[in-house]
């Protein structure tokens, strides 16, 4: 595997010298981060070319990195240790190739955290059509080009994307059943938010296993 | 000529062939499926994000409940993914243990899924056999975790505690008489490993009851040969993995082309079917069980010959021991502070992939450093094969899509989250 790993690190800097972002490999995976507008590029040139001939995607994961080392009040808001730089959105592609046996990780930032846009994948692999919507009902990511991007885990008519970091854990609405209307309906929440446990940091050298 | 339309159906999300709660938007032509829409989401909890809010250790038993009916192989990756961050060496005993539950469980899912998908296309006995082999695993994960289903036994660093000397008994009631309970209980009168033992050399005789039922059954063969069938070329575009992609004719299985834990060290063989189709996926699943049965048996010889500890030594991430915990002071702190502040996990990501009985099942994390995870993902096997069912689905008549539905072994946990 650890050879694989350097055959496949060494084809990849040759394939897409300009293309690469960041490649570095840790804990014996690789990561590759390319630039949004090279996605479709460099995915379809992965999964075509043999050297590569990643045939599966295993997974598309959606990434809020918006608080990421961000300490948390009682009242659920984040405070940042230091000010978050870069794009907000990400997506991680998680890329399997059954005929050389080896994995690999695709990161790609959305450029605008607004309207986060990225290029779907769906032509590549058809597997990408439950996972784009996936990331853009729970994330807000616009995948262009998706043929049939609708929500998917969320309710009929939901409103927001749960996952993104400022989304309270608790939700917007809650719903009861109401004798007076006959019906159900939705109202904003009662619950106060609240961290349950406090997030906390290692200090330098802490752990001594 | 009368102008005939397309009409669109719905099955589901409380329709008992649905396995759980699946809308499906059927769109038909006459009684031919034109389209088949999933609507998903219906048992969806947000597990992801609670895991966000809680430490670590909080999360491993949502793990159990994500797929429920393989539930200690949803621990293995989690677990794994943690392990591979933090660095944390298993011992070799643990490994053996996680193996072994491992296929317990996978034998546990085939079950369930025979069982199920046998009553969905009318064999309706199938279910009453599987179910009686199912209680004398789940015995076993009553006598190592107290819990029969919802184990929370794999944890960072090895397993929650070595295995019982000492199986459960059953005990006289109104129902049972001595006698009844007695007979009941000879093979409850040594350890868990001797009950399994006794377990694995029954095992083989049941599966091939099962197969006298179904295998060469004209009306089983009607209704799954040449139904559902998937190319290699298109499981693997739509993501298949596990028994829905060999039984399609690849050879992968990340027990052997990836192994984990103690896998390179067993002895078993990998089935592929040919024509892709219900009835080679079936093939498939019987005879996993078969080899499951083998590797458990390797498994056990093994720890009969090597006891030892079954948890890692490392005060940062393990629980202390409850006697030093009572009586030592830093052993108290260290117990406190695992279970209320958690343990910190190094910046970074790792994906960790199990060899689940439906397929990959994987643990993608992102750790800032902090107690709790900053984002994991689940990657579920099932996600992806449901949402193959259009593909699979289209020609077929509506009876086939619950045969279809059946094949791909699905389960609402693990799909929604």
């Amino acid at each position: 595997m650890a050879n694989d790993l350097n055959t496949l690190k060494s084809s990849l800097t040759e394939a897409f010298a300009e293309k690469v972002v960041n490649l570095d490999e840790k804990l014996g995976e690789l990561t590759l981060v390319i630039k949004a507008a090279d996605l479709l590029a460099v995915l379809s040139r992965l999964h075509s070319d043999a050297k590569f001939c990643f045939e599966e995607l295993i997974d598309v994961c959606g990434v809020d990195y918006s608080t990421y080392g961000s300490e948390t009040t009682e009242d659920g808001k984040y405070v940042a240790d230091v000010e978050h730089v870069g794009p907000r959105f990400a997506a991680v592609y998680h890329l399997l190739s059954i005929t050389n046996n080896f994995r690999l990780r695709v990161r790609v930032f959305a450029e605008d955290d607004a309207m986060p846009m990225l290029d779907s994948v769906i032509t590549i692999w058809s597997s990408a059509n439950w996972y784009e919507r996936e990331a853009f009902d729970l994330y807000g990511i616009i995948f262009v080009g998706h043929p049939d991007l609708r929500r998917l885990l969320t309710d009929y008519g939901f409103v927001g994307n749960p996952f993104r970091k400022d989304f309270p854990l608790s939700g917007t609405v809650e719903m009861r059943y109401d004798a007076a209307q006959q019906r159900v309906i939705y109202e904003p929440v009662s619950i106060e938010p609240r961290e349950v446990t406090p997030r906390s940091l290692r200090e330098e050298n802490f752990a001594r296993h | 000529m009368a102008e005939i339309k397309n009409y669109t159906m719905n099955f589901g999300p409380q329709h008992p062939a649905a396995h759980g709660v699946l809308r499906l938007v059927l769109e038909l032509d006459g009684e031919v499926i034109e389209r088949a829409d999933p609507h998903i989401g219906l048992l969806h909890r947000a597990t992801e994000k609670l895991a966000e809010h809680k430490t670590y250790l909080q999360s491993v038993p949502y793990m159990d409940r994500l797929d429920y009916v393989s539930m200690m192989v949803n621990e293995h990756a989690y677990v794994m993914a943690i392990e591979k961050m933090a660095g944390i060496q298993v011992p070799l005993r643990a490994q053996y243990i996680r193996v072994m539950f491992d296929e317990i469980t996978r034998i546990l899912n085939h079950l369930l899924w025979l069982g199920a998908s046998g009553i969905d296309l009318g064999a309706m006995t199938m279910f009453f056999y599987t179910f009686r082999e199912r209680e004398d695993l789940f015995d076993v994960y009553e006598a190592v975790s107290g819990a029969r289903m919802h184990a929370a036994y794999y944890r960072p660093g090895g397993v929650y505690r070595d295995l019982p000397d000492t199986m459960p008994q059953y005990q006289p009631n109104k129902i049972r008489s001595a006698a009844d309970v007695k007979r009941m209980n000879e093979n409850r009168q040594g350890s868990v490993l001797d009950f399994l033992e006794d377990f694995t050399n029954r095992f083989p005789g049941y599966v091939d009851e099962y197969e006298t039922l179904l295998t060469d059954n004209r009306i089983w063969k009607q209704r799954t040969v040449g139904i559902g069938v998937v190319s290699p070329e298109r499981a693997m575009a739509m993501g298949f993995t596990g028994p829905m992609l060999r039984g399609s004719g690849v050879v992968w299985d990340l027990r052997k082309k990836q192994p984990y834990e103690v896998y390179d060290r067993l002895d078993f063989d990998i089935p592929v079917g040919v024509e892709g189709d219900c009835y080679d996926r079936y093939l498939v699943r019987i005879e996993e069980m078969r080899q499951s049965n083998r590797i458990i048996k390797q498994c056990i010889d093994w720890l009969r010959k090597n006891p030892g500890s079954v948890i890692a030594d490392s005060v940062k991430f393990v629980p202390p021991k409850r006697e030093a915990m009572k009586q030592n002071m830093e052993e108290l702190i260290h117990h406190f502070k695992l279970f209320t502040e958690g343990f910190q996990v190094p910046a970074g990501e790792a994906y960790a992939a199990v060899e689940h009985p439906k397929g990959e099942f994987g643990i993608y994390l992102v750790s800032d450093g902090a107690n709790k995870p900053y984002r994991m993902k689940i990657r579920a096997p099932g996600f992806p094969h449901l949402a193959g069912l259009d593909e699979m689905a289209r020609g077929h008549m509506i009876a086939d899509v619950v045969a279809i539905i059946g094949t791909q072994d699905i389960v609402f946990g693990e799909i929604d989250r």
